[in-house]
């Protein structure tokens, strides 16, 4: 059996390149697994103002750099300034920048943003910062704080839940300290002392329809081996609702030269978006490994739709002919049949099928009186066949039954074929055979549509590529499978008696 | 409805599938080259005739369409003749005269056809109407058999022929089928013929099955199935152990007739033979074919030593 290794091997490399081109698709492109899937999109607008001091002006706005989130686009609308968007290992901030500016002066930046796909979390620094020594009395209030919140909790987190609770109770160590620092000041100053790593950002509340926002102080609190957003001034996780983290470790938002006045305010509006059109519009922007079908041009990607789906049809063929052992006439007929109850609808299909086979077997029994060659019969079917469809859809048409119309989907010469095929098997074998191979044909056909049109199935044969390959690997696997059909347990059935 | 046999009794017994059929006998022994020796009649008899295996006598071939008229200048020297597809499969295609009468041409039910009936029957084989894959074919005509009266009263019409299986020369399985009305004169199981399973070492009926239930008598006829003995056994074994070096096939299904006068003629030999055989002779091959299997083929044995082996170990 040495040759049965290389033959696994294969199998084996087909469903691990399967699979692994499937999770690429979904993990690092981001293509959906379901049809409809939408993605949440934010739009965040920033109105940046200051009246300009008759100088030249450089406007420094610090754009976000959140892990959390994926940029999806951004622009700028600002009348004649030149503008840059620089983003680099430090910075990523936009620049506008006028010779002369006067006056009250409005420049917009716009970007839209996602959940991330692979949110990487920022290592934490190897050596925490010490504690920056506060004058005398604070320091032992703070101490004081720290050690209670410390006998009072377990672990990590509820230590963290305990500073929150002591900080919002009137304790006086905490009035003592606000006196002087604001609460998100001194719970970073608690937590570097109790070496948890804390910093202080500024963050954006993502919330659907709301203008003249700011950012708002947030705490970012390593916690369970994961950053963690607390909002001091409520006292808890934030959770509800997810906070875009505009500024850290930067030192101002705004950063105007030659203007007063500067202020900035967010306005955020919620949208969704088809996540494979998302999906698919970040790819193109060029990804060696993408063998996505989204470059082609939309007929081709319509042909491909199509084409895509006879591995699905042929999948079912080999399932219904090797592993249950249903007879049918003409092996992949039952798939173009399929093919074609996609554009007619099941059941105008199987009917104008039953209905141009039946009137096409009349029709051919007088034919073979007439004693022809095979090749002009076959002819004379053909043109049979288009005749039926042609009549069957006048007729149609002027009873105002337009579903009928779709019967003209069907592919003449394979109907052709399986008239003639069906009409000698009526003449050698009898009606009984007829009916089984018809019947074990329409019921190919019908499970083949049946897969072929559903929804989940169009939508993981295009997109994921992959699917093929695992087919072709459960093909192969099926072409060597040596056990009983489902119908030979039936067949043979009374050999397994006495 | 959902009568299902259980799978592991059935391999229990060594029944065979389809699928196994396919994938370890036939894509496994038999070399799709040789193919041709047994799908073309043609070339079946020139093998058959060089290595001296006996057929039923070749009266004319009709190649070209524009021949088919002449063909009554053949048919009219014999009473009864056979014109076969030579590329046909399934027993497709078989048209036997019995005889010639001033009624026409009579078929072996008893109706008659017409000299036109004919024409187009030979039009249909050449344009391919019953060869796999609708290529164009050759029409053969046979001289009809005679077939041996031990036979009488147990086939309905059509002619009993046996079918034996035989695996690397060794013939392992037999089985007699029998026309009936039900089947229309075709020696096809699932047809309705009745097949009648047959030891190898005696050419004794072993039992008989009809739609794969077993049966005591002809349906037809009334005669009884289990006294059937087929004689001159060790003969038609030799002629079917004969036919592995003839076609080259490891796995085949070599069908036999025996004519009144020639005793046992090679009919056709089949590279994809069925496994309807199992249930005639109430056994699976499976145990056989890897008896076989585990001999040493390597020197080759001779027919004779390969029919003993088969009749002195196949004897169940």
């Amino acid at each position: 059996m040495n040759s049965r290794v290389p033959f696994f091997i294969l199998v084996t490399a087909l469903v691990f390149a399967g699979l692994s081109s499937i999770y690429y698709r979904h993990a690092e492109m981001g293509v959906p697994l379901t049809a409809g899937e939408q993605i949440d999109i934010w739009q965040i607008e920033a109105e940046i103002e200051f009246i300009g001091k008759d100088a030249p002006v450089n406007a420094k706005f610090t754009l976000p750099k959140d892990p959390n989130f994926d940029l999806v686009d951004e622009f700028t609308a600002s009348p004649a300034y030149g503008v840059h968007v620089i983003r680099d290992e430090q910075n990523s901030e936009v620049v506008w920048s006028k010779r002369q500016v006067k006056g009250k002066q409005t420049l917009y930046y716009q970007a839209s943003y996602k959940l991330a796909l692979n949110p990487v979390d920022e290592p934490i620094a190897k050596e925490l910062p010490e504690a920056e020594m506060l004058s005398k009395p604070h320091q032992r209030s703070a101490q004081e704080l720290l050690n209670e919140a410390y006998d009072k909790s377990g672990n990590r987190k509820f230590l963290i839940l305990q500073v929150l609770n002591l900080l919002n109770s009137d304790n006086q160590n905490v009035a003592l300290l606000l006196s002087k620092y604001s609460k998100t000041e001194i719970f970073v100053q608690l937590m570097t002392m109790a070496k948890v790593p804390a910093m202080m950002v500024r963050g954006l509340v993502l919330e659907d329809s709301r203008r003249n926002q700011q950012l708002i102080p947030l705490l970012k609190v390593y916690v369970n081996n994961q950053w963690q957003m607390f909002d001091v001034e409520a006292g808890k996780f934030s959770k509800e609702l997810p906070i875009l983290v505009w500024q850290q470790d930067t030192p101002s938002l705004l950063d105007v030269t030659g203007g007063k006045n500067s202020k900035v305010s967010f306005s955020i509006s919620h949208s969704t978006q088809s996540a494979l059109r998302e999906a698919n519009s970040s790819a193109t922007k060029g990804d060696v490994f993408d063998f996505g079908l989204y470059h082609l041009p939309i007929e081709e990607q319509n042909l491909f739709k199509g084409i895509l789906l006879l591995p699905i049809g042929a999948l079912v063929v080999v399932l219904l002919r090797v592993i249950i052992g249903l007879k049918c006439s003409g092996t992949f007929m039952p798939i173009l049949i399929a093919t074609s109850f996609i554009q007619t609808e099941l059941v105008t299909g199987v009917v104008g099928f039953l209905v141009i086979v039946s009137a096409g077997l009349i029709i051919r029994s007088y034919l073979s009186h007439l004693n022809l060659l095979l090749v002009s019969r076959i002819s004379a079917v053909v043109i049979l066949v288009i005749g039926i469809i042609v009549l069957f859809t006048v007729i149609a048409f002027r009873m105002g039954l337009t579903e009928v119309l779709s019967i003209t989907f069907f592919p003449m010469i394979i109907m052709a074929w399986t008239i003639e095929r069906m009409s000698i098997l009526w003449e050698e074998e009898g009606g009984k055979e007829v009916l089984i191979q018809g019947s074990g044909s329409l019921i190919v056909a019908v499970i083949a549509y049946l897969m072929m049109d559903n929804p989940l199935i169009r939508h993981w044969a295009f997109n994921f590529l992959g699917v093929h390959l695992l087919i072709m690997a459960a093909v192969l696997l099926m072409g060597q499978y040596t056990g009983y059909r489902l119908l030979e347990l039936r067949r043979f059935k009374p050999m397994a008696e006495d | 409805m959902f009568n299902f046999a259980n799978p592991f009794k059935l391999r229990e017994r060594g029944i065979m599938g389809m699928n196994q059929r396919n994938f370890s006998y036939i894509g496994r022994y038999n070399d799709r080259s040789l193919y041709p020796n047994v799908d073309d009649k043609l070339k079946t008899k020139n093998l058959a005739l060089e290595h001296n295996v006996a057929v039923p006598d070749l009266i004319g071939i009709v190649r070209y369409q524009h021949d088919v008229k002449q063909v009554f200048d053949i048919l009219n020297q014999h009473n009864g003749f056979c014109i076969k597809p030579a590329k046909g499969s399934g027993g497709k295609g078989i048209l036997v005269i019995l005889q010639t009468d001033d009624n026409g041409y009579k078929k072996a039910s008893g109706e008659y056809v017409s000299h036109d009936e004919v024409i187009r029957h030979i039009s249909n084989i050449l344009a391919g109407l019953f060869s796999l894959g609708g290529a164009a074919d050759v029409a053969v005509i046979e001289a009809l058999i005679e077939f041996d009266p031990i036979f009488e009263g147990l086939s309905h019409e059509g002619v009993p022929d046996i079918r034996l299986i035989v695996f690397q020369g060794y013939p392992m399985m037999a089985m007699l089928r029998l026309a009936t009305h039900a089947s229309d004169g075709k020696a096809n199981l699932h047809q309705g013929a009745v097949g009648v399973g047959i030891d190898i070492a005696t050419g004794k009926a072993k039992r008989a099955v009809q739609y794969d239930c077993p049966i005591e008598i002809h349906p037809d006829t009334g005669k009884s199935l289990t006294e059937v003995e087929i004689n001159n056994w060790q003969r038609l074994l030799t002629l079917a152990a004969g036919c592995y070096e003839m076609s080259g096939l490891k796995y085949l299904g070599a069908d036999i007739v025996l004519d009144k006068q020639k005793g046992p003629l090679v009919l056709e030999l089949n590279a994809r033979p069925g496994l309807a055989i199992q249930i005639a002779n109430g056994m699976g091959m499976l145990p056989r074919l890897k008896q076989i299997e585990a001999l040493n083929h390597r020197r080759g044995a001779s027919i004779a030593a390969r029919v003993e082996y088969a009749q002195t170990h196949f004897n169940n």
